[in-house]
This record gives structure tokens, C-alpha cells and sequence, in this order.
């Protein structure tokens, strides 16, 4: 076995391990990382005072045969012996890869190492950072590029009045020109923070537990409580030079296309690799390296692509994008002072080719923009740079997605081989899964490839789900026939019937088989119970958070036992009851209804279970209640109807057995109180739910799942899950936060007093069902001979049990290797 | 020729408008009747081509461009009400059957010219 000794656990040196673990899992790999976490995101390091944790920016992941050392710097490499020694250890590598990133660089300003001057690269920077903020009021970020405003950011996000200090004539002076620079000046200077450029500070003195920094302008200083330098960073490749590596003139460990130092045996990658002389600065780049040399350890032979440097960035809520050249033979420019955009396009000298250009205050054009770069101008130049509806497509070989170099001919491919929406195309070409920045692109390409994008319900409504509950919510209509004749056309169908029983549930409430709603219901809910293949139903009764006495349990294995019913627990911490004739539900559930059991909506889209683990009541490790907590939101919810499904889980600790964020809305239990994740889901796509919320108490962790609920149900597409819905928000996660927590929308009230009638009209749909003699008697066979059961449905019995007819020869076992017994006798 | 008489199954009034109802003939066939929101009537075999479960009855019915139609609810096919055929599959369909009201109860049988070309 070849091993393979790592040194740095960051971004790119995380994607390598996976890109190893994929394509050459036999090699025994050690990480060396001088941090006391594994990787983390540094792009969103600024997401660590917007409410993210430590945890939520974690890319650490479970790889086999990989140990990572956290917390063990290298020391020395001796390249003689092909060893890596530590503090405490000796490493031998085969290979030996260089992820050592960069570091903060500082200027030579006296009294640059005081307390309280901070720079701004790793998790313990930001802490420290804000534990010197508690109780102050002023804070001074010296760098005004692209480092210097996430700092700038981070430092108003912790309430600290800001100042930025920028050595160059403007900011982001590498991305803008000065009129781009100004136009951006003007909208940072509208936030309430203050822009000084053309200074540099020169020294910095504690002044009566402050600080005071001079600078080179004549009478010109700042107090302040705290510096950060966000002034740039350099290579660390300091190990490098000691072992007699080759570094590049400005720095960097000097590669060639493979990614391979002057030793053979040794490749670096990331930001301290300069490959042919250039170092890269952006995760895309380092991306892309770290592939090449994952590619070359498996004995390929990929070389380093070169790498696309454009950004677009929302740095302070303004948008700011670069692409390509910076400056050519033809520039053409737009400036609208009133608005604070800004826009450049440069171009070939005959005004037909695209170079590059930049976009301040408004980025709309750029994914268009990005991908035309070296190809023809892609639409009217006054149209581009003024904002205007641009018209014109890209050529296919025009890459959309630079963070995965997918090309417009890849999209198109996969939109003709069936991808319908942004997931699927996420999912197929990894487009658009880094930045995110060409989504919109990928949505302007869907339609491009004929998918229609129309969220019509069907052929009888224009309109999609959620218009339709606004509409149903306004006009206060409570009939499908009254719905579809002002609204709709024709008589409906499979889909809008569903559709809108669903909405007016959610809005009023009353039994779901009432009057006209009786006729909407798929069948499922029509007889409050699941189809199964055979026509026979499964009934599920709710058991909130899983917790059920054994009585009732005797209950429900007397009722299966009666009517003869096939018995399962299911995933969701309750027990299925499968095979029962139509005409015996009522009977069913009056002896489940007598016992206590209620529905468990096991056939509606609604809330299904909110699972739980056993919480601090049995288990040794439990921190809070997840029993109590589970069974009250599903009692809370019970009932509650919805676009799609609804599926929770609260686990008492981080180890999460209940495993709440493969949930819509999932609860774990901190010491101080609930982390809140929504938009998780199981099923096809497998995703984590996001945290929303962390440390909160109980009251706050209801509410804000009373207000995500009835936001989701007021404006999610038909059948579309929490998962898909919280990808599609416009802005995300932190819009939805903004709407649901901080009120932005000012529909916090409604949303509450929505919730406020399902909880306080809540009924139980079997018990209404079978004290009501019109509703029963929908419960036939046959409407002429009620008593006489389906002849045609036949069961027989596999391991116990009974089955539909047909399921032993249906399920096709696959045959084990039996060990093969010798006879003894030898005969 | 004369088609076989038409069984009373049930009284008009039973039907939910915009559901269905399965009612079992003497021969063991199963029928699937429907009254719309219009108070219109049809009648097509219960049973589900595609899974064998009879089960068409309990379908939720609607239009499509127009024409009315009942969805199977196991896989979601639709089928014509007035002429059996499944919009999503040709190779499959329903049986239709007679169907009318007379003093207030609903009645269904085979259709004449099913039977003759059977």
C-alpha cells in the first residue's frame, strides 16, 4: 500500500481527499492541519456572524483509510528520507501533496500585534474577533477589496459602527476601475459605513483601552476599539522553501501543468501553488487543481485548465461582478448616478468579440455576460448595459458553470435527456452546486430548451398553487365549482382537485369529506386510508413522537388480529395495518377511535410523525426533552394539510438518532436550548435540512415552525416538498429567515393567527367520519349488495403473514450462497 | 338482437356528484358508475387493466381538453368515459357500459353493440 501524506486540511485540500477517496481509494493517506477543526467553508467565514456555527460550515467528512491530524502542524519535510515530521511525529509518504493555503497578510505597521488587532482568515480569527466586540462600539477594517469588505460585513453584523481604511485610490482596485469603485463607494457609504481610500495606516497605539491609528494623511487618525487587516493574503510556503522546493518570483510554490514542484514526489495545490508562476486567489481554481493531482495519483494524466477569475459577489447587499479582461482596446461604459449602477463592457477593437468587463449595483447580465466572454456580444450593447431585456442565446460551447466547467452544449444535453427543473440539472451536471451564481442562467436555458416553465396547475387553472390560495385566501371562496368557474375553465381533473381540497383545508379546516370537498379528495384521502396494489388500505393510527402505552399497543394487535391484517412498523415510529376491505374501515377505526387512536393522516399531504429519540427521560446522553417536544408539534400539527408531506424528527443531543435534518423540519436539542433545520428530505434527492435557528427556546423554535409551515403552505408549488421549496426561494435561506423571523415581510401576523385556527379548529377526520351516518356509508363495496366483499381480492400467506395474491412469485428472492454441509457417514 | 335488461343498482340520489360507486352484476362483473357535476351518467368496467385490482370506481374524474375522463387511483391513467379508451396507454381499455335513470334509480347494463361485436 502507497501512502500519501497531506499537508493542510482546507477547501481544496478537502475536495482532494474526496477526489482520491473516489477514483483511488487504496492509498493510506495522514493529514497533517494546524487548525483544531477539520475543513471548514472559509467563502461564507462572514455566514459565522449571520447565525451559522462552527458546525454548519463544516465540509469535514467521514473518509476511509484517511487519518486526519487536527491540530499537528508540519514542521519539516525531509525529502532525502520522504518524511514529514510534526511536533510529535513522522509521517513517510510515497507522494506528498501541499494544501497549505495562505495566510493574512499584514503590512509593516507598528503596533500591528497589540490586542485587539485582529486579521480576518480562520474560525478563531472570527472568534476572537467577536469576543473583542462584546460592549464596543467601533471597529476599523484596513483593506477595501474583496477580504476587506466580508470583514467590513462581519463587523456591522456584530453591531460595531465601521470604518474601512483602503490603501488603494478605490475600492476592490483588482476587480473595478475607479468609476466602478465610486458607484460601489456610494452604496457602502449608504449602509453607515464609513470608505477613507488613498490611506494607509502607519502606527497604532493603545490609547486608555482603545486604539488610535495614525495614518499618512496629514491629521488624519482613527480611534477605534478594533483593527482588522483584511489587506490581502500570501502563499504559506515557507515548508516549501525550507526543504529546498522551488518557489515562484512573487511567491508560491512553483508547479507545472500536472501540478508536480520541482520534486516529482511532491505536488501542491490550492493558494500556495503557483502553477507556471500564478498563484489563484478563488476555491475554483484550487478546485480543479485538486482534481488534477487526484487524477494523476490514479495514473491519469489531466493538466490544470487554466482558470476562470470572474466573481460576482452580493458584498453588502450590492452586487458586484468581473469577467474576463479588465481592460482592453474598446471600452464602453454606463453610469447611472441616480440608481448606482455601473457597468463596463470591453471588446474587441472591431466592437464584435467580448472580453470582459465589470458590474456594479446591478449583476442581472452576468451569467449572459460571463459566458460570452471570447465569443460574440450577446445582444445589443445598450441593452446590456443598461439593463434592458436582453435578446440573443450563447454558443454551446460557452461554459455557464465555471466553479464545474459545464458548458451550455452539457445543460442543453441533460434538458433533452429530461431534466425539467434547476434540481435536476444541479444533480446531473453539477452546474450551478458551487456559487450558485449562473442559477438564473440555468433557468433562462431551461426555457430556452422548450421546458415549459409555466407553474399552471393544469390545463383547467393558468395559475399556479400559490396564486390559487392567495386567490381562495382574498376572495374567501370555499367551493371547487365556485373556484374553477370564476377562476378556471372546464371541470377540472386529478390534478387541480387535489390541489385545491388541499388549500381549502389549510384555509378553513372543516372535515375533508364535507359537502362539495367529499368529490376532490384523491381516493386516498376520500377513504382517509392508502390504496394498496390489490384496492385494500392500509391503516396507520397516529402515535405522536413514537411514544405509546402498551395497552394501546394491545389495541392495535387485537384490531390487526380481528380483522385480519398484515402488521409493519414503519419508518415514521408507528405501525401499519395493511389489507383491510374498504368496507371494513369503519369498523376498524371505531375500535381504534374508542381506544384513543386518532388518524394519522398516513394517506394525506399533510403532517405524517415527528420521530423522536428517547431524550433525557432514559438516555445517558440526552440534553433536552425530545420526547415531550416530538409528541407536542405533532399534536400541533396533526391535521395540518399542505402542497406535499410533511415529515419532522427532534433528537435530544448533536448525535441525533432521531435524525431530524433528512426532515422538512427537523429540532435538535443544544444545551441552551433547540438548533432549528429545515428543508430537509429522504426519498429521491436526499438532502440535509439547513440550520435556520440555533439555541432557542421552545416558545421561539414553535413559532418560527408555525410561521415556516404556513409560509411553505401558502406559497410552495403543487407537490413540491420543504426541500425543493427552500432551494427555489429567491435569496434563500437568508430571505427566509428574513421573512419568517425578522418580519421583513411584515406577514408575521397572518402567518401566526393562519397557524393560531389550525390548532384551535383541529378535529379528528375518523371520528367525524364515523359518527356521521351520510359519510359512512360511502364505505361499501358495492353500493348494491354492501355486505358482499370484493370477490376478486385474494390473499395468501408469506413468513406468517397475509399478502396480496401473487406477492410470493412477485418478489423474486435472490438466492444466498448456502454453506454446503458435508455428511459425516461419507457414504 | 336484444341487449340484456339493465340492473337497478341504486337510487339517483346516492351518487356523490363528481364520484363514483361500484356495483356488482349478477354474472360477477363489476361495474364502476359515475355521476358528474352536471348530473350526467357513465358507466365503465371497475376493474384496472394495469394492476387487475377493481378498483376504477374509487378514481377521481375530471376532463381532459374537455372530454370527461376518471383516473385510475393506483397509477394514475386516465381513461374516456364515453369510450373506455386510456389516454396514456392505447393498447388498454375500459369496457363501457349502459347506463340511465329511471324513476329516480340508477340503472346499468352491457351495451348492445358491445356484446354483438364480442
Amino acid at each position: 500500500m502507497s501512502e500519501l501524506v497531506v499537508i493542510g486540511d482546507g477547501m481544496v485540500g478537502r475536495r482532494f481527499l474526496e477526489a482520491v477517496a473516489q477514483r483511488d481509494p487504496s492509498w493510506e493517506v495522514t493529514v497533517l492541519c494546524e487548525e483544531p477543526r477539520p475543513a471548514y467553508d472559509r467563502v461564507r467565514l462572514s455566514a459565522f456572524f449571520d447565525g451559522a456555527s462552527a458546525e454548519d460550515l463544516s465540509l469535514a467528512s467521514d473518509l476511509p483509510g484517511v487519518e486526519v491530524r487536527l491540530g499537528e502542524p508540519a514542521t519539516a519535510v525531509d525529502r532525502e528520507a520522504k518524511v514529514v515530521r510534526s511536533a510529535t511525529g513522522e509521517y513517510p509518504y510515497d507522494k506528498l501533496v501541499f494544501a497549505t493555503g495562505s495566510y493574512a497578510f499584514v503590512p509593516p505597521v507598528e503596533g500591528r500585534d497589540l490586542p485587539g488587532v485582529f486579521v480576518y482568515r480562520t474560525i478563531e480569527d472570527l472568534e476572537a474577533i467577536k469576543a473583542r466586540a462584546a460592549g464596543r462600539r467601533h471597529g476599523t477594517v484596513i483593506g477595501g477589496g474583496l477580504l476587506g469588505l466580508e470583514a467590513a460585513n462581519a463587523l456591522k453584523l456584530l453591531g460595531l459602527e465601521t470604518q474601512i481604511v483602503e490603501f488603494a485610490p478605490w475600492l476592490m482596485a483588482r476587480q473595478l476601475d475607479e468609476a466602478g469603485g465610486g458607484v460601489l463607494k456610494q452604496h457602502i457609504e449608504s449602509l453607515g459605513i464609513g470608505v477613507d481610500c488613498g490611506t494607509g495606516g502607519t502606527r497604532i497605539d493603545a490609547v486608555d483601552g482603545r486604539l488610535r491609528m495614525d495614518t499618512n494623511k496629514d491629521g488624519v487618525a482613527y480611534d477605534t476599539d478594533l483593527i482588522v487587516f483584511a489587506a490581502g493574503v500570501r502563499p504559506r510556503d515557507q515548508l516549501a522553501r525550507d526543504c529546498g522546493i522551488a518557489v515562484g518570483e512573487r511567491g508560491g510554490i512553483l508547479t507545472d501543468l500536472s501540478c508536480a514542484t520541482s520534486d516529482p514526489d511532491v505536488y501542491a495545490i490550492g493558494e500556495v501553488a503557483a502553477v507556471e508562476g500564478v498563484c489563484y486567489g478563488l476555491v475554483a481554481p484550487g478546485y480543479a487543481m485538486a482534481e488534477v493531482v487526484a487524477d494523476r495519483l490514479a495514473g491519469g494524466e489531466a493538466t490544470f485548465p487554466g482558470a476562470d477569475m470572474s466573481t460576482k459577489l452580493k458584498l453588502l447587499g450590492v452586487d458586484v461582478a468581473q469577467f474576463g479582461a479588465f481592460d482592453g482596446p474598446l471600452a464602453t461604459t454606463y453610469l447611472d448616478p441616480a440608481n448606482g449602477t455601473y457597468a463596463k463592457l470591453v471588446l474587441s477593437d472591431d466592437a464584435t468579440t467580448l472580453l470582459g468587463g465589470m458590474l456594479v449595483g446591478d449583476a442581472e447580465p452576468y451569467p449572459l455576460l460571463r459566458a460570452s466572454v471570447g465569443g460574440k456580444v450577446p445582444g445589443k450593447l445598450a441593452d446590456l448595459l443598461g439593463g434592458g431585456e436582453v435578446e440573443g442565446g450563447l454558443p454551446d460551447g460557452a461554459q455557464v458553470c465555471s466553479c464545474n466547467a459545464v458548458t451550455k452544449g452539457e445543460i442543453m444535453g441533460a434538458i433533452h435527456e429530461g431534466c425539467h427543473d434547476v434540481a435536476e440539472l444541479k444533480s446531473c451536471t453539477r452546474a450551478g452546486t458551487s456559487c450558485g451564481s449562473c442559477v438564473p442562467m440555468l433557468k433562462q436555458l431551461l426555457s430556452e430548451g422548450g421546458v415549459e416553465v409555466s407553474k399552471a396547475v393544469c390545463e383547467h387553472f393558468t395559475q399556479s398553487r400559490a396564486e390559487l390560495f392567495d386567490t381562495v385566501k382574498v376572495t374567501g371562496i370555499t367551493t371547487f365549482s365556485e373556484l374553477i368557474a370564476r377562476h378556471g375553465t372546464g371541470s377540472g381533473c386529478d390534478l387541480c382537485k387535489p390541489a385545491v381540497a388541499s388549500i381549502l383545508a389549510s384555509l378553513s379546516n372543516g372535515h375533508i369529506l364535507d359537502g362539495e370537498q367529499a368529490a376532490l379528495q384523491d381516493t386516498n384521502d376520500h377513504f382517509l386510508a392508502n390504496m394498496q396494489r390489490n384496492g385494500t388500505y392500509s391503516v396507520v393510527p397516529r402515535i405522536p413522537g413514537g411514544e405509546i402505552t402498551p395497552d394501546r399497543l394491545i389495541v392495535i394487535g387485537q384490531v390487526a388480529k380481528d380483522f385480519d391484517l398484515y402488521t409493519k412498523i414503519t419508518g415514521g415510529q408507528r405501525i401499519d395495518m395493511f389489507g383491510a376491505r374498504v368496507e371494513d374501515l369503519p369498523k376498524i377505526w371505531r375500535r381504534l377511535v374508542d381506544a384513543g387512536f386518532e388518524s394519522g393522516h398516513a394517506y394525506g399531504k399533510a403532517l405524517r410523525t415527528v420521530k423522536s429519540c428517547v431524550g433525557t427521560d432514559w438516555c445517558r446522553y440526552g440534553v433536552q426533552d425530545s420526547v415531550k417536544m416530538a409528541i407536542d408539534l405533532e399534536l400541533r400539527y396533526r391535521g395540518l394539510r399542505s402542497p406535499h408531506k410533511l415529515k419532522s424528527a427532534v433528537s435530544g443531543c448533536a448525535r441525533e438518532c432521531a435524525e431530524a435534518r433528512s426532515k422538512d423540519f427537523g429540532v435538535i436539542a443544544t444545551e441552551h436550548g433547540w438548533n432549528l433545520y429545515v428543508g430537509g428530505n429522504g426519498g429521491f434527492t436526499p438532502r440535509h435540512a439547513d440550520l435556520l435557528l440555533s439555541d432557542v427556546d421552545s416558545a421561539t423554535l414553535v413559532r418560527t415552525i408555525d410561521r415556516f409551515l404556513m409560509f411553505y403552505i401558502s406559497t410552495a408549488d403543487r407537490l413540491q416538498r420543504t426541500s425543493k421549496w427552500v432551494e427555489g426561494l429567491d435569496g434563500g435561506l437568508d430571505y427566509l429567515r428574513g421573512v419568517i423571523v425578522d418580519d421583513r415581510l411584515g406577514i408575521c401576523a397572518d402567518l401566526d393567527a393562519m397557524m393560531a385556527k389550525h390548532v384551535a379548529t383541529y378535529a379528528d377526520e375518523w371520528k367525524g367520519v364515523i359518527d356521521d351516518p351520510e359519510k359512512l356509508q360511502r364505505f361499501v363495496s358495492f353500493v348494491n349488495a354492501p355486505d358482499t366483499p370484493d370477490p376478486s381480492i385474494e390473499f395468501e400467506e408469506v413468513r406468517g403473514q397475509k399478502f396480496p395474491a401473487g406477492s410470493a412469485e412477485r418478489s423474486r428472492p435472490v438466492l444466498l450462497g448456502t454453506p454446503v454441509i458435508r455428511s459425516s457417514q461419507g457414504k | 338482437m336484444t341487449s340484456p335488461p339493465l340492473q337497478a343498482i341504486c337510487a339517483f340520489d346516492r351518487l356523490v356528484p363528481g364520484r363514483g360507486v361500484a356495483a356488482l352484476l349478477p354474472g360477477g362483473e363489476q361495474v364502476a358508475v359515475f355521476r358528474l357535476p352536471d348530473d350526467s351518467l357513465y358507466a365503465v368496467a371497475n376493474r384496472d387493466p394495469f394492476t387487475g385490482a377493481n378498483v376504477i370506481s374509487r378514481g377521481l374524474v375530471g376532463d381532459r381538453g374537455g372530454d370527461p375522463v376518471v383516473v385510475s387511483p393506483l397509477l394514475k391513467q386516465a381513461f374516456s368515459l364515453k369510450t373506455g379508451a386510456c389516454l396514456d396507454d392505447e393498447s388498454a381499455a375500459l369496457e363501457v357500459y349502459a347506463v340511465e335513470v329511471a324513476d329516480g334509480a340508477i340503472r346499468v347494463g352491457a351495451l348492445a353493440e358491445a356484446k354483438a361485436g364480442a
